[in-house]
């Protein structure tokens, strides 16, 4: 945990700031969800922070991040408004996505943060494609692809390590074992559990990083990064972590113990660090306690900005089905609540 | 004008766009050495390298997510599926991705991607190598569906498609790769989406054909009008997504009677959402109910004599529609 020598200080503050927003932003979530201001699914990444913000310290800002339906958290750190990010669970219009995907699909290409996803397995693909784009285009640009331990069992883990192996591409798959896949533990739902070793097959080096130590993450992140981009050979990566509440909000946890729960927030990836950070003189309690304020703050002011921002308006419920192209004719949707909104082309 | 197989038409179509657009590829089982399955991509990777033209191992899901997120970054992936059999395996990206991405992250990104694939029944191949899917893959809001049966179509509407800035399902038909037609010479002739064909005109009934039953409509019409004085207007959408219904609401506004014909099956068929689109959008214009002619809702059998009953011929077109002339001795089968 300690081997590893701290970043530079303003790094180390940055990382600190980035994960204390991360837990702030979802305690907040989770509770505005029990206002019944968040509607559908919530998955919290309470516990996860440092293999977020480990890993998207690892990147450029013009590498693809890609991630699962867990997914504020990979925004927020690759620097999404907090405000925009919360107004997404609101179901808002100035969410990421103006309120059409929700928790589960966030999405900021600007900031080339690829998409939360919420079906296990299917961002992987996706990865290779973003990873065959810069290749393709003679681009040094790299692809981080995470996903659940969960999603190693899903076919396209196989396949599509298989092909980015096959077509050299600088992909990273990083592999977040968070012990659990929904419910089944890791020892149940995997034949290996040493997660790191399943790529071996298909030409695809594992490596393990600590999930619940930014330094560590973000080390073993650069690496694989370095490997993927000049060597041209993709990458697994195993970050063990733990997640401290239930899969979603809507879980009794009746899996696992409240002993093995409390011996794994002992390890509290942010509480862990703000410690060394604290032992370490780079920061003191009082400023530990400014930073924890700030991101207080920050998340006040997104939930402020997401309560104030609109709902979608009716009239944009067809919005972004299709690009409508001037070349197209014909009915795009017609549906029997009235085919008319959705012309493909305006009629003269 | 020039006279060629629809397969030819196919992969000119594919040479053209790789020759106007750098980031247009192909990728697909079997496209490069081999030339595809049905040869629709002999020679294109001597002509444009196996960076272009990539052959994939065989895992359909996979390869459709890798154009989703290559399309998502700036190429113009076409991939070639064997058959539409196996786009069963692909089915969690092409819905839930491809169809999707655009409109869950708001309009962000778009997804130009073209899957080409061939379906259709009569080759003696079992329930799991003759589906027709059309219906499938209308059903989806966020895709483009195009069914060409003809040569130029072929070509003309595979230009459209790899063109367009959204995911096109483009299903082609085993039983017409070897067909010939005129297809011009243009090399910007392309077929707008949305805009249906009328293969024939006629003021008696409209019948819809769909994909390769566009062709068997228009035999069918041809022996409608010799044998009972019958002149059918047959009507080829083309694409069923964008729909060209203003054309077929026109033509039963002209006819008052309309079939649909077409291979697949007949719950949540083609038929039945075209059907269900006339009686609402038409219904004062119709004297008798829209007839459907479709595959029999059962499996593909392998045994000839049974697959050959099992999806429409001119026979059941022509049944169909004197029914609706109140024929109905006629219709009844056997």
């Amino acid at each position: 945990m300690a081997d590893r020598p701290l970043p530079p200080p303003e790094t180390a503050i940055d990382w600190l700031k980035s994960m204390t927003l991360i837990r702030r932003f979802e305690e907040r979530a989770g509770e505005q969800y029990t206002r019944a201001k968040v509607g559908g699914f919530l998955h919290l990444a309470i516990g996860e922070e440092a293999t977020i913000v480990g890993a998207v310290a690892a990147l450029r800002p013009t590498d693809y991040m890609i991630a699962t339906y867990r997914s504020h958290g990979q925004a927020l750190a690759r620097g999404s408004e907090p405000g925009r990010v919360m107004a997404e669970l609101f179901g808002r219009v100035d969410g990421l996505c103006r309120g059409r995907g929700g928790s589960m699909h966030m999405f900021d290409l600007e900031r080339r943060f690829m998409g939360g996803f919420g079906i296990v397995g299917g961002n992987l693909p996706l990865a290779a494609g973003f990873g065959l784009t810069s290749d393709y285009l003679g681009s040094d640009d790299a692809t981080l692809c995470q996903f659940g331990d969960g999603a190693s069992n899903q076919g396209t883990f196989g396949e599509t390590l298989n092909l980015a192996a096959l077509w050299s591409l600088p992909v990273v798959f990083m592999v977040t074992n968070n012990q659990f896949g929904m419910g089944t533990s890791l020892e149940r739902h995997s034949a290996q559990t040493d997660l790191q070793v399943k790529g071996e097959g298909f030409g695809v080096p594992g490596l393990e990083c600590d999930g619940m130590d930014v330094i560590d993450t973000w080390a073993v992140t650069a690496e694989a990064l370095r490997i993927a981009r000049e060597e041209r050979q993709p990458v697994l990566v195993e970050a063990l972590n733990y997640r401290f509440r239930g899969h979603s909000i809507a879980d009794p946890e009746d899996y696992r113990s409240a002993e093995e729960v409390l011996e794994w927030s002992k390890r509290d990836p942010l509480v862990t660090f703000a410690d060394r950070l604290i032992a370490e003189g780079v920061i003191n309690e009082a400023q530990r306690e400014a930073i924890d304020l700030e991101a207080i703050a920050t998340v006040d002011e997104a939930v402020a900005f997401a309560d104030a921002s609109p709902e979608p308006d009716p009239s944009s419920l067809y919005d972004d089905v299709y690009v409508l192209s001037d070349q197209v004719r014909g009915w795009y949707s017609a549906d029997h609540r009235g085919a008319g909104l959705q012309k493909g082309e305006e009629l003269a | 004008m020039a006279e060629m197989r629809y397969r030819e038409a196919l992969n000119q179509a594919l040479a053209e766009e790789l020759e106007r657009d750098p980031n247009v590829y192909l990728m697909g089982q079997d496209i490069s050495v081999f030339g595809g399955a049905f040869k629709v991509t002999e020679g294109l990777m001597d002509r444009f390298g196996e960076k272009r033209i990539r052959d994939t191992p065989i895992s359909e899901n996979t390869i459709v997510g890798i154009g989703v997120g290559s399309a998502m970054t700036g190429l113009r992936p076409v991939i070639e599926l064997m058959t539409i059999n196996f786009s069963l395996l692909a089915l969690d990206q092409i819905i839930n991705h491809a169809a999707h991405i655009r409109y869950m992250f708001g309009g962000q990104v778009s997804v130009p991607l073209v899957v080409r694939m061939p379906q259709g029944a009569g080759h003696q191949l079992g329930p799991t190598h003759s589906h027709s899917f059309e219906a499938l893959y209308l059903h989806v809001p966020g895709l483009l569906v195009a069914v060409p049966s003809t040569a130029a179509d072929a070509k003309g509407l595979l230009k459209t498609a790899i063109r367009d800035d959204n995911p096109v399902i483009f299903i082609e038909h085993e039983t017409l790769y070897g067909q010939r037609g005129e297809v011009p010479d243009d090399p910007d002739f392309t077929v707008p989406f949305g805009l249906a064909a009328i293969r024939r005109e006629g003021n008696d009934v409209t019948i819809i054909g769909i994909s390769r039953m566009a062709q068997t409509a228009e035999r069918a019409a041809e022996q409608l009008a010799a044998e009972h004085g019958i002149e059918a207007e047959v009507i080829d959408p083309r694409t069923l997504r964008p729909l060209d219904l203003d054309t077929i609401l026109e033509s039963v506004a002209k006819t008052n009677r309309c079939v649909i014909v077409e291979e697949g099956w007949p719950h949540g068929g083609v038929g039945a959402n075209l059907a269900a689109l006339i009686q609402e959008q038409g219904f004062d214009d119709l004297d008798a109910p829209v007839g459907r002619v479709t595959g029999v809702d059962a499996p593909m059998p392998y045994a000839k004599s049974l697959e050959q009953i099992a999806f429409p011929h001119e026979e059941q077109v022509i049944d169909a529609t004197l029914a609706l002339f109140g024929d109905r001795k006629r219709a009844s089968r056997g």
